[in-house]
């Protein structure tokens, strides 16, 4: 415990700036110009500080602290150790990035007053400032709860929508689950002590029967937060719905929050270790990714292909998570600390380059009405900046060198290459084998990407008001560059950057990995023997080699060029209905991965004057496991309906029943 | 790893140069082969290098609707699959670059280069690029699982992911037999027939549209691109066939290039195992007939099975 409390304090200054911002935008709560151009961009400067003190914070010790405020008796604790300040960094650079984004971004007249959403904004920024601060389980769920509520009002901000307030709803339900699945575990955590504190919380014991109790619930409810398969199916309706500077948020920092509070509970929290926790977390990990990534390629609204490419990152993050708790419960603490950078590092990564194309895809909404790929097309013409920005958020999401996306990957192939070590039969030749299911989602993410960058900005415009279509205003591209910038340093300077969240791995494992060599230039986590990669020599290498051809190329022979239409085949002009669409484009994997898919087509006869091709997908698991739940209540609930019957006398009967049932108990 | 010196550097550089210059011979290599196999008199083993100087000095037209992406697109597949020669060992395996990318980063490189491809194929919106695009990707996600499944298997039994570490392990070990690798060289063999568009998968001297892959995504190409686009394509086969000699037979194979003794032997023993994978590529593929398009990943995922297998032998057996 250090005397002083700078960055905590700096910390909660932040949060409580957030909260002002949100009430100062009730002041003249319909002037988008005094929310947007005023208040958004002070936040976003809060943000970068919040990621500055996240910074200084990990270079520090452990820092707690007290609020006397909350109910009486019950202060707020608070505590700022490696691991909060790893996602402070997260959530502050994320936000900052959104934030300004969000000045350019919200408009007059579109659903909720600006005022209003600048505070549920605020508040929903803040409130994951301080799930990620909280140290005992009173404040954490207070924080929880009120990230959830204020990103509900988020989602439903276009209430009048009837298909967003189902969204809305079916967010509510399965958080509030989750919810209640968290205080549940907080509840099995104090062992009898009756004290909520995290400190207590570490020293209380527990059998393993217990802990697998907690570890479940804890799985449970994070998990539902997270994503993961099967309590996955409200984030692609729900993320899609929300104005896009908060779909960023959702998902590019709650879902992480969410890894947070497993990583909290795991790593830190629950001092007994059961070594096939760790399976449990890397199978549902590795299920989720691939349903994730095959959903993801089969959509054709970009927002919910998004959506589903988050599912896919969670799960990715889930399998790092798994690694970690499987070399840990073997006291393999040096690999734990790889696989718990890779987990962290992917969290980052995903952070960054989902909030950079979950707000580019703003963008193409704002300039063109349309959610739909098949009527987009075409507009790295129309819309350069949005366009090559998002092409660094495409490649990062795709896992290509060198951005971050594949430094995580490559550092979860690493840990991956260790399992054969773990001292147990049987679990040391199969987990090997899961690296397969990882490469394979991270093959199909590339596919997935293409699909997506292609159909929305290459090719033709597949609509004719696409000519009219405009690039995004300053504010907003500021926000993009922001977030693209740091896809670019994570993906370049991955040494540096372990070297800082390495610090988590020596608080809570007590082994970190190895430090940068080579002033930083080269990337050997274990020893460079081993494995070395060096995205900056890398980098340099690709640049070099296109300089030197290039003016090869011009000297040796000649730079003309001549423009001409494409060629078509002869006859006709080229029109924008013979590039693939969409549905097109994800062919070959609804072909070769039907089984996965519920699909109900309808396909033309050879007949038709006007033939029409129609496919829907649906989630096979919504059929598997909501529908019978909904049915099921449904059932129970008119089974009671049966004793309702709306007349008194009943009900005094029933009273007289119960009385008279009581008494012969008693007797 | 080399020592990083100098002379190392400049070394690695020529070889990388030479490495660049010679790849189209191996593919005028493998289509002679293939001529003389099916009784042709063939175009003669200079002919890619004939076709490349034919296309840099013609006048470059392009769609009047390309995207700076599409003009961008050959130079980043050239500097890849030159990058990739530079890490890939050939003659030795001090290699100081290649610390840059490890296995895992080399196949994160073809990757990009793929990526990039199918991109600039989808820029002008022809039916054929987009066509072309989607079974690129499909390819390559099938293929490179299974790539990846390979490295695995060589990087556990040599404990580094690093291409010349592998190599020079298996080199200059006692000479030891691992089932696991027959069974990662064949799916290799699949994968680099699958990646380099040859026959069973692709046929690189057809323009049919119902069964083109490669030659779709690159149809709109002309002139000075379409020369590096081939030339890259030629050099991505050197480089896949010289990651299979450096895993699978890299006997021969020098430490360093300062040691000529050792370069004396290793220069005929590359040109040697070159022209017998050339001819051994072109007997495969005078032996098959291209498959549909939907076979494709049956084929995909049967190498993708063998190499699992390769590495459930290797983490059963230990062997």
């Amino acid at each position: 415990m250090t005397g002083t409390h700078t960055e905590l304090l700096g910390a909660v200054a932040i949060g409580g700036g957030w909260l002002a911002i949100g009430v100062l935008g009730l002041l003249r709560s319909h002037s988008t110009g005094w929310v947007g151009r005023a208040l958004f961009p002070f936040g976003s400067l809060l943000g970068i500080a919040l990621a500055a003190v996240g910074i200084i914070a990990l270079a520090h010790g452990v820092e707690t602290l007290i609020l006397p405020i909350g109910l009486p008796e019950l202060p707020f604790h608070l505590r700022l150790d490696a691991l909060s300040a790893v996602f402070l960094v997260l959530l502050g650079a994320t936000a900052a990035g959104v934030s300004i984004f969000a000045a350019g971004y919200f408009r007059p007249g579109e659903g909720t007053a600006p005022g209003l959403l600048g505070l549920q904004y605020h508040v929903f920024l803040a409130s994951m400032l301080f799930v990620v601060l909280a140290d005992d389980a009173l404040s954490f769920m207070m924080a929880w709860e009120s990230m959830a509520l204020s990103s509900y009002f988020l989602v439903t901000s276009q209430h009048r929508l009837p298909e967003i307030r189902k969204a809305g709803y079916l967010y509510l339900l399965i958080a509030h689950l989750g919810a209640a699945a968290i205080v549940l575990s907080f509840g099995v955590m104090q062992g009898g002590s009756w004290q909520f504190t995290f400190e207590a919380l570490r020293a209380a014991q527990l059998t393993p029967a217990w802990a697998s109790m907690v570890f479940f619930l804890a799985l449970f409810g994070f998990g539902a937060k997270a994503g993961i398969v099967p309590l996955h199916v409200w984030l692609p309706e729900a993320h899609p719905a929300a104005p896009s500077p908060v779909s960023a948020l959702m998902s590019g920092v709650m879902l992480e929050i969410a890894v947070y509070g497993l990583l909290r509970v795991n790593l830190d929290l629950l001092q007994v270790q059961v070594w096939w926790w760790g399976l449990v977390t890397l199978g549902l990990g590795l299920l989720t990714a691939l349903y994730g990534v095959l959903f993801a390629a089969v959509q054709t609204d970009m927002k919910r292909l998004l959506a589903y490419s988050s599912i896919e990152n969670i799960g990715i993050i889930f399998i790092g998570l798994g690694l970690t708790l499987i070399f840990r419960s073997f006291h393999m603490p040096a690999f734990a600390a790889l696989a718990l950078a890779a987990t962290l590092y992917h969290c980052l990564n995903h952070a960054f380059a989902k909030s950079l194309l979950f707000l580019g895809t703003g963008s193409v909404l704002h300039a063109t009405g349309e959610r739909n790929l098949g009527r987009l097309g075409g507009l790295i013409h129309r819309m350069p900046w949005v366009a090559w920005l998002a092409l660094v958020g495409t490649l990062a999401i795709a896992g290509i060198p060198p951005f971050n996306g594949f430094v995580s990957e490559w550092l979860l192939l690493q840990s991956f290459l260790f399992t054969p070590f773990i001292p147990r039969e049987f679990v040391n030749m199969l987990l090997p084998l899961g690296a397969s299911g990882l490469t394979l989602a991270a093959a199909l993410a590339a596919y997935l990407m293409v699909k997506f960058y292609g159909i929305v900005f290459l090719g033709q415009p597949r609509e004719a008001k696409l000519a009219q279509s405009h690039d995004c205003g300053r504010l907003e591209r500021l926000g993009l560059l922001w977030l693209a910038s740091a896809c670019v340093l994570l993906g370049i300077f991955p040494a540096q950057t372990l070297a800082l969240i390495g610090q988590v791995g020596e608080e809570l494992l007590g082994a970190t990995t190895a430090p940068p060599l080579w002033h930083g230039l080269l990337f050997a986590p274990i020893s460079p023997e081993r494995a070395a990669y060096s995205p900056a020599l890398f980098l340099l290498g690709i640049a070099v080699f296109v300089g030197l051809t290039m003016l090869i190329v011009r000297i040796a022979y000649h730079g003309r060029i001549r423009r001409a239409a494409p060629w078509v085949c002869g006859g006709f002009p080229l029109t924008p209905r013979m590039q693939d669409t969409s549905e097109g484009f994800s062919q070959p994997i609804r072909q070769i991965f039907e089984p996965f898919f519920r699909m109900r087509r309808e396909l033309p006869s050879p007949f038709d004057a006007a033939p029409h091709y129609r496919v829907q997908i649906e989630d096979r698991i919504w059929h598997w496991l909501y529908v019978p739940v909904v049915v099921s209540v449904q059932w129970i609930a008119r089974a009671a309906g049966m004793i309702q019957r709306g007349r008194i006398s009943t009900y005094l009967l029933y009273s007289f029943v119960t009385l008279l049932v009581l008494l012969i108990w008693v007797l | 790893m080399g020592a990083v010196t100098l002379t190392a550097v400049l070394a690695q550089a020529a070889a990388t140069v030479m490495a660049v210059l010679v790849a189209p011979l191996l593919l005028g290599w493998v289509n002679q082969c293939r001529a003389w196999l099916q009784n042709r008199s063939g175009p003669g083993i200079l002919r890619p290098y004939r076709q490349i100087r034919k296309l840099f000095h013609k006048d470059a037209v392009i769609a009047s609707n390309a995207s700076p992406l599409f003009r961008l697109v050959p130079y980043v597949e050239f500097a890849s699959m030159a990058l990739a020669a530079a890490i890939i060992p050939t003659l030795w395996t001090g290699l100081p670059f290649a610390i840059a990318a490890d296995t895992i980063a080399l196949v994160g490189l073809f990757a990009m280069a793929r990526l990039f491809l199918a991109l600039a194929a989808m820029d002008i919106g022809t039916a054929f690029g987009s066509i072309g695009a989607r079974r690129e990707m499909l390819i390559g996600f099938l293929a490179e699982p299974a790539l990846l499944m390979v490295f695995f298997t060589t990087s556990l039994i040599a404990r580094s992911t690093s291409l010349p570490t592998i190599a020079d392990g298996f080199a200059h070990q006692p000479f030891a037999l691992f089932p696991s690798l027959a069974f990662a060289s064949v799916a290799f063999v699949m994968v680099l027939l699958a990646e380099n568009t040859r026959i069973p998968v692709d046929n690189p001297a057809t323009h049919l549209e119902l069964t083109m892959i490669h030659e779709a995504t690159v149809l709109e190409y002309s002139a000075r691109h379409l020369a590096l686009i081939d030339w890259s394509a030629a050099l991505k086969l050197f480089n896949y066939v010289c990651i299979g000699l450096a895993l699978f037979l890299p006997w021969g194979l020098a430490e360093s290039p300062a040691n000529p003794a050792g370069l004396l032997l290793a220069a005929p023993a590359l040109v040697l195992k070159l022209a017998v994978a050339g001819a051994g590529l072109a007997l495969i593929e005078t032996l098959n007939a291209k498959m549909r398009l939907f076979r494709a990943p049956e084929f995909l995922a049967t190498a993708f099975l063998l190499a699992m297998l390769g590495l459930l032998v290797r983490l059963l057996l230990g062997s």
